[in-house]
């Protein structure tokens, strides 16, 4: 008995979402596939890798090479330049930390202001993270859709509590796609998706983010709700599960000990920056393998050694 | 792949004779398909019939002994179906054709990552031996991998190479079986006692190989996934996993090896993603060029994460724990009773050198922001700890701190045990170092 492998290609596939408008678009989604395997059959849209950027610089402590590629820039446009260059980088996502009521709590009129000016600084598709703050954010949010209206940009994201506020004032206004955000659970996962679509949201305008850990820290729980969900999917045809699937890994990573801490508090642990960059690719591989259709990292060195795991792959 | 009750009540004589304790010979074929009943309960099988169903019974894939660490015995393809049960290991690399002072470099550095995390060592498990130069030099250089005290997996196609090998050093595993050395190879690796790994141009060339192995009597093989390319390796691994436990193939039934210094060498990063997506995707032994504090952390973090059985919860006993020397008289922090929060928080008070009580209440053994959010971390449940520890009793200081994370709980915490002073230290316990030596 001699071995050969049939295809494994599902009848079911994920849909596809479109973010930003013409040459300067990016669609993630549509594979009919297990995450990864494109050895089964070939897929329009690989995972895409996007590289985040911030309201307010970055803590460039023992990071010489994340501090190289800012060096010089005065604001967030400027750094959204600087991002887009990075080799691999198919998005640029802009979090606003500085509306953070509970620490710089910038205006909202501030930070739309910063949102338009790095946008049209951005030759590539945005991606736009708030403040975790669900108020803050429902406001921000609604504020920047309508200020970038016609653009087609991804707002994450939406959760239990705001889903209705930002639906509505993001994606059934202005067109643009909206993150489902959800804790950890397929359930949850799904019942948000449900939510959302009740609510009137196209189904192509919602991505699913069911939520992220860095890895060593309750990662399982990610990687089964993720699995389970790409299992639903496309082998039970669950449409309220067949959303493309985003993972913001940096702002996860960049909070763990292994790559905030310096080396001269942990001499045994080497230098700071290739354990924050190990810790998002690690971090970003496995979700890609359970699978991620986009995954969001901060270093340049990620998004080109993660762009080249997919390129590898392909 | 799992026998139905219908296919083994074709192989029962069918005579209803009771002898087993079962009213008909389909109760007892259920019985066994169930797992609940062995067949060798009925005395009257045949041979022939026991043979086919021992066959049958077996799991779909064996566990594989490599230098004492259970590898493969995979009933799942993926974790939330079951479980996991054995984690892949990591392996450093050396190889015959490395300059001196490279060897002498990967032995200096292999034995510094060394470490605990929640109650396991992470440490570099093997040593994989390129044995490429004549037989002196693959000894020598198995000898000092020997020294290093890890399992030694050597990889040689040459069965006389090899035989001198094992023969001089102890090995763990040998791999390099393939279409035309299998034969002498599988001599040496039995005459050893070690698994033998098999590899081949593809995966039907390496079946074939196996199936020639198996029939030969041995069944305590590994499979190597290749290192023709990325795509390939990766594709084996999924291919040869699927095969095993979906489709019943038990030439594939094997734990495999990867070697990422052939898929990726001298690039750091790209290995930590494929050490990362091989250890999702079943990969076994991984080998990697090198094991820094950098790439261990987040890897033997992920692994600790995916091999835990999503059936058991970890948990540490609610209770106080004195840190550094605590007394009566130090400060209280308060957490939750989630494992991985225990051994975080506990670790940064010891970093800190301060006397610290922890108090670890029962918070269904849920992560800090998790059992609040499930109201199972409360200044109710935190104020029952209180009384239920008799805390007040047994400690003199009144200072108590919260983490950063439920800061909103501060108020309520104050009115329920108003002899305390209550604090709200940063979210992040590698804060707590410099927060409690500021406190002093
Ligand atoms: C894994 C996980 C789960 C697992 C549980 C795992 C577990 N054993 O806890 C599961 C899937 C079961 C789960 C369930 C839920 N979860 Co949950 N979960 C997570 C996740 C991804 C990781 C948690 C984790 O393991 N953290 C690691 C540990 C070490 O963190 P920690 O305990 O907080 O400890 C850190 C600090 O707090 C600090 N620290 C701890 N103690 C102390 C003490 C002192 C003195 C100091 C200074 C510091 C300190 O040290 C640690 C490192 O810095 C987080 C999201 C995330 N990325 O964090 C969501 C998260 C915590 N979950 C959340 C929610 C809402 C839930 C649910 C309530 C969802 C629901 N509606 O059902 C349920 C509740 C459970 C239930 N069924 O009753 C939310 C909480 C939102 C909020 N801000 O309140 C989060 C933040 C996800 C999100 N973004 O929405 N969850
Ligand atoms: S002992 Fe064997 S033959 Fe007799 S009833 Fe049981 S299964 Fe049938």
């Amino acid at each position: 008995m001699s071995f050969e492998a049939k295809p494994v290609v599902y009848g079911a596939s994920i849909g596809e979402v479109t973010i930003g408008t013409g040459d300067l678009s990016l669609t993630i989604g549509g594979a009919n596939i297990s995450p990864l395997c494109f050895f089964e059959a070939p897929q329009k849209h690989p995972p895409a890798i996007g590289i985040e950027v911030s309201d307010l610089p970055f803590d460039t402590q023992g990071l010489p090479l994340l501090a190289a590629l800012y060096e010089g820039c005065s604001d967030m446009a400027e750094r959204v330049a600087r991002a887009a260059s990075v080799k691999g980088a198919s998005f640029v996502c802009l979090r606003f930390e500085s509306a953070d009521p509970g620490g710089l709590n910038r205006s909202v009129a501030d930070c739309v202001a910063d949102a338009v000016k790095a946008a049209a600084a951005s030759p590539l598709p945005i991606v736009i993270i708030g403040c975790k703050n669900s108020e803050k954010d429902t406001a921000l949010f609604t504020a920047m859709a309508e200020a970038l209206q016609g653009k087609n940009y991804l707002f994450l994201s939406a959760r239990e509590e705001d889903y209705k506020a930002i639906s509505a004032g993001v994606a059934m206004a202005y067109g643009h796609n909206v993150g489902a955000e959800s804790s950890v659970d397929i359930n949850l996962a799904k019942q948000l998706s449900v939510l959302m679509t009740q609510l009137g949201v196209r189904r192509d305008l919602i991505v699913l983010n069911p939520g992220s850990a860095a890895a060593g820290y309750g990662y399982e729980y990610v990687a089964s709700t993720m699995d389970r969900i790409r299992a639903a999917a496309l082998e039970q045809n669950d449409t309220m599960l067949q959303m493309p699937v985003i993972t913001p890994v940096s702002t996860e990573t960049w909070a763990v000990k292994e790559s905030i801490i310096s080396g001269d508090e942990m001499p045994e642990w080497g230098e700071r920056e290739p354990r924050a960059i190990q810790m998002e690719i690690v971090t970003a591989s496995a979700c890609l393998a359970s699978g991620s259709d986009a995954v969001i990292v901060r270093h340049p060195v990620s998004v080109e050694k993660l762009a080249a795991l997919i390129a590898a792959l392909l | 792949m799992a026998l139905k009750g219908l296919d083994i009540f074709k192989l029962t004589p069918k005579t209803n004779c009771k002898d087993c304790g079962n009213p008909t010979c389909m109760a007892f074929a259920m019985k066994v398909a169930q797992g609940a009943l062995s067949v060798d309960k009925c005395p009257h099988m045949s041979a022939d019939a026991l043979a086919k169903l021992s066959e049958a019974t077996e799991p779909p894939m064996k566990t594989i002994d490599i230098g004492g660490h259970a590898l493969g015995g995979e009933t799942v393809m993926l974790r939330h179906e079951k479980t996991l049960v054995n984690r892949n290991i990591f392996s450093g690399y050396l190889c015959t054709k490395m300059p001196d002072a490279e060897i002498e470099q990967v032995l200096e550095d292999l034995p510094k990552t060394d470490y605990e995390r929640i109650g396991e060592r992470m440490y570099v498990e093997a040593v994989f031996v390129n044995c490429l130069d004549d037989a002196e030099r693959c000894i020598t250089l198995t000898k000092k991998a020997a020294a290093t005290g890890r399992a030694v997996i050597i990889s040689c196609e040459d069965p006389e190479k090899a035989k001198a090998v094992a023969g001089a050093v102890k090995i763990s595993a040998l791999v390099g079986a393939n279409a035309e050395n299998w034969e002498a190879l599988n001599s040496v690796a039995t005459a050893a006692g070690v698994p033998l790994g098999v590899r081949g141009p593809d995966l039907s060339a390496i079946h074939d190989t196996i199936e020639k192995l198996e029939a030969a009597g041995n069944k305590n093989l590994f499979i190597d996934l290749g290192a023709a390319s990325v795509k390939d390796a990766f594709k084996n691994a999924m291919l040869i996993r699927r095969a095993a436990i979906k489709g019943g193939d038990r030439s594939f039934g094997y734990p495999t090896i990867v070697n990422l210094v052939w898929l990726a060498r001298g690039d750091f990063e790209t290995q930590a993603a494929l050490a990362a997506l091989f250890t999702m995707r079943y990969g076994s032994i991984i080998v990697m060029q090198r094991m820094s504090y950098a790439e261990a952390l987040p890897l033997y973090g992920l692994r600790q994460n995916i091999y835990t059985d999503p059936q058991k919860p970890m948990k540490v006993a609610p209770g106080i724990y004195p840190l550094n020397g605590a007394d009566e008289n130090s400060p209280c922090c308060v957490t939750v009773d989630f494992a991985l929060t225990y051994f975080v928080v506990s670790s940064e008070i010891e970093r800190s050198g301060v006397p610290v009580n922890l108090l670890i209440t029962d918070a269904g053994g849920y992560s800090v922001l998790t059992s609040w959010a499930a109201g199972k971390f409360s200044a109710g449940s935190i104020a029952s700890f209180f009384s239920d520890f008799d805390i007040e009793s047994k400690i003199k200081s009144r200072t108590l701190i919260l983490p950063g994370k439920v800061a909103v709980l501060k108020g309520e915490v104050e009115s329920k045990l108003p002899a305390w002073k209550v604090l709200v230290a940063p979210n992040e316990a590698v804060q707590l170092v410099r927060y409690l030596r500021e406190l002093k």
